[in-house]
């Protein structure tokens, strides 16, 4: 006999990791399929909708204001920060209602309930990869080329992921609890916004804490991101950094806020279905 | 091992919710009224709940709105965490409990069956590869493009439980299902159980339709207020539901000497022109067909019809007392077919049925009595409101207006 006794728990990983996986993957893709249900152009709101936006954004910020007549690929570097901070915006603004609007799965049938904001994380990753479709286009247009140095997209891509996600995960449970995350959280995106070098860069910013500013994960993504993609000649995270080893310390806060919200979704997960 | 193994074997399951007498969600709240919050009910769910399953066994757990028996099967399904005791579970569990979780209404069918199914634990290449099967099965062929939210609930429900019948799962846990659906699929879906009953699957299903349990289930537990009143069988446990629900006792069958009921009421079904039939529509005439088997001789019986619609409202009650004192004579062994014919005249909804034979004469001497034996759906294209619908005709007559 194969017969396996269990107890149940309703942990956060019940049953095999694959179909953990099957589950993420399938959560995610349904979410992206109804984003654009219901319009006639469909898919090609995925690149026309940033097409658009960035257009106004170019034409402001390059022909209006001029504000980086100094800074090399100025439009282009706005481009990538926009797209890469709404990534973050959308995920974790995203994942504080995740648990709640997935009430009637929660409450009717035993899953990892990691799959949650992980497949919100997912669902944000194909956004993203679509939005960077029209934002190579526009750097393209702009005079900025792929180059080699723009695999480094990949990590830091990866490392916003995990800090977004790590982020979701604590917001969701807080807010089965706390319904003031919401508003709380849209300020704080706001916040963050300003406090990232999305519309202005680094070098900008006064000398004084720059440092210590720029030990911010997103704005350490932002800065690696400008040197690797939009301008060589900028600093690289190291150069603005001072020390190679201080390039740890964002990787850690990184590392911690996952950790942080894994532990913090692993001791609530067990009772969502009853919170809720 | 000695025994039958257990399928499913809760021990001592203690379950309490705690309600606030107010909730508090927001942090000013909370840091107004900081001891305020505190102060909650508890209600208990579950109260020393124990039960054993044995493998390969259709086990009913029947009770009122709140007795507790949905949040014992989420608690074996791992939804909820126990407070207090243990269960445990032999074999794969199917992890849903209600049909059709997952599904998107702005979604057509294949997309709603690949999550399901991957809820349920199928990967994403093996529902899409039964697909066809399920859609077959749900009867749903012409309405594969059709967006979900454009099915009618039957539809949907239909591809839930076609999802659901792809579950390869040792143990089945089931919530009310079947209540709705017309009665080509009813039978389906009780082919399908039945199926799984041969199979070797154990089966705990949660239902208010006591025509299933005892159609069906092994054995049955009664579950009130969060405690377990029986368990044993189906028939007893039905009777005894009916007192706890209905308030009113059923009456004690008696039973004979060789420890057989005088009088076995063994089939009972609805027809239309000679056909049976599991909804009928408004209007039709329709028979009530039950057959009672005699294990002693019984003079002239009293043969009963009671339906009840869902609200347990008694919307027909009649027998034969009424109507012809001389029902016949019945030896032991024989087998009496009784068909009582009406116009089905009342509101659309769904309907039980239980039959009885009691002695002749005053006060009731009940033989037998089925509470709720079958089911029949009456459609209508139209709901009044009206507990009967039946065929009546205005008539308008404009008063006379003098000229001058």
């Amino acid at each position: 006999m194969t017969l396996e006794s269990r107890t149940v728990t309703g942990g956060i990983v019940v049953g095999d990791y694959r179909r953990f996986l099957t589950l993420t993957w399938t959560l995610a893709v349904i979410e992206w399929k109804v984003r654009f249900y219901g319009s006639v152009l469909g898919y090609v709101w995925q690149l026309g909708r940033p097409f658009a936006f960035f257009g106004v954004i170019y034409v402001v910020f390059t022909q209006v204001i001029d504000l980086g007549s100094d800074v090399k690929n100025y439009g282009v570097y706005i481009l990538f920060a926009l797209v890469l901070f709404n990534f973050f915006a959308e995920v974790t603004n995203a994942c504080v209602r995740s648990l709640l609007t997935r009430e009637n799965l929660l409450r009717k049938i035993s899953f990892p309930r990691l799959a949650i904001p992980m497949s919100v994380t997912l669902t944000g990753l194909f956004n993203l990869g679509g939005t960077l479709v029209a934002v190579f286009i526009f750097a393209a247009i702009s005079g900025v080329y792929p180059d080699f140095s723009w695999l480094q997209l990949v990590p830091l891509v990866f490392l916003l992921a995990v800090l977004a996600c790590g982020v979701g995960m604590l917001l969701s449970v807080l807010f089965v609890r706390y319904r003031d995350v919401e508003p709380i959280w849209e300020v704080f995106t706001q916040i963050l916004f300003y406090a990232t070098p999305v519309l202005y860069v680094t070098t900008l910013v006064d000398p004084c804490c720059r440092q210590e500013y720029t030990l911010q994960p997103l704005a350490s993504i932002m800065v690696q991101m400008r040197h690797a993609v939009v301008d060589g000649t900028a600093p690289t995270l190291a150069a603005e950094l001072g020390h190679d080893w201080l390039i740890l310390v964002p990787v850690m806060i990184v590392a911690g806020a996952f950790a942080l919200g894994l532990w913090a979704f692993n001791r609530e997960a067990p009772k969502i279905a009853e919170y809720l | 091992m000695g025994a039958a193994p257990l399928a499913v074997s809760v021990e001592e399951a203690q379950k309490t919710f705690r309600i606030p007498h107010q909730q508090y969600h927001t942090i000013k709240e909370r840091a107004l009224h900081p001891f305020r919050s505190r102060s909650y009910d508890e209600f208990h769910a579950l109260t020393d709940v124990s039960l054993g399953v044995q493998r390969g066994e259709f086990f009913g757990v029947v009770g009122r709105n709140g007795s507790g028996k949905s949040t014992l099967l989420k608690c074996i399904a791992g939804i909820y965490q126990l407070d207090g005791g243990t269960i445990s579970v032999e074999g794969r569990l199917s992890p849903f409990i209600e049909l059709g979780v997952g599904f998107n209404p702005d979604l057509a069918a294949e997309d709603n069956v690949v999550i399901n199914a991957v809820m349920m634990g199928l990967s994403r290449a093996e529902a899409r590869r039964r697909f066809e099967e399920v859609v077959a099965f749900a009867e749903l062929e012409e309405f594969v493009d059709l967006k979900l939210k454009n099915y009618s609930s039957g539809m949907t429900v239909r591809l839930g439980f076609a999802v659901a019948t792809q579950v390869d799962a040792d143990v089945l846990l089931v919530d009310e299902v079947l209540a709705v659906g017309d009665a080509s699929f009813q039978q389906k879906c009780f082919e399908v159980f039945q199926r799984l009953k041969d199979a070797g699957k154990t089966i705990v299903l949660v239902t208010h339709d006591m025509g299933l349990v005892e159609r069906f289930c092994d054995r049955a537990m009664l579950i009130e207020r969060g405690r377990v009143v029986s368990v044993g069988d189906p028939h007893d446990i039905g009777v005894l539901y009916n007192q706890v629900n209905f308030g009113t006792l059923a009456p004690d069958l008696p039973v004979a000497a060789t420890g057989e009921r005088p009088v076995d009421i063994r089939t009972c079904r609805v027809e239309v022109a000679g056909e049976p039939v599991g909804e009928v529509p408004h209007g039709e005439t329709l028979d009530v067909v039950f057959e009672a088997r005699f294990a002693e001789r019984v003079e002239h019986p009293v043969f009963g019809v009671l339906l009840r619609n869902e609200a347990g409202q008694t919307v027909v009650a009649t027998t034969t007392a009424w109507s012809q004192r001389e029902t016949g004579v019945f030896d032991a062994g024989e087998t009496a077919t009784v068909r009582l014919q009406l116009d089905a005249w009342f509101g659309p909804g769904r309907y039980s049925i239980t039959p009885s034979v009691a002695r002749q004469g005053l006060g009731s001497d009940m033989l037998d009595l089925r509470e709720n034996m079958a089911t029949v759906i009456l459609s209508s294209t139209r709901d009044s409101g009206g507990l009967i619908d039946p065929p009546h005709r205005f008539d308008i007559e404009r008063a006379q207006v003098r000229t001058p």
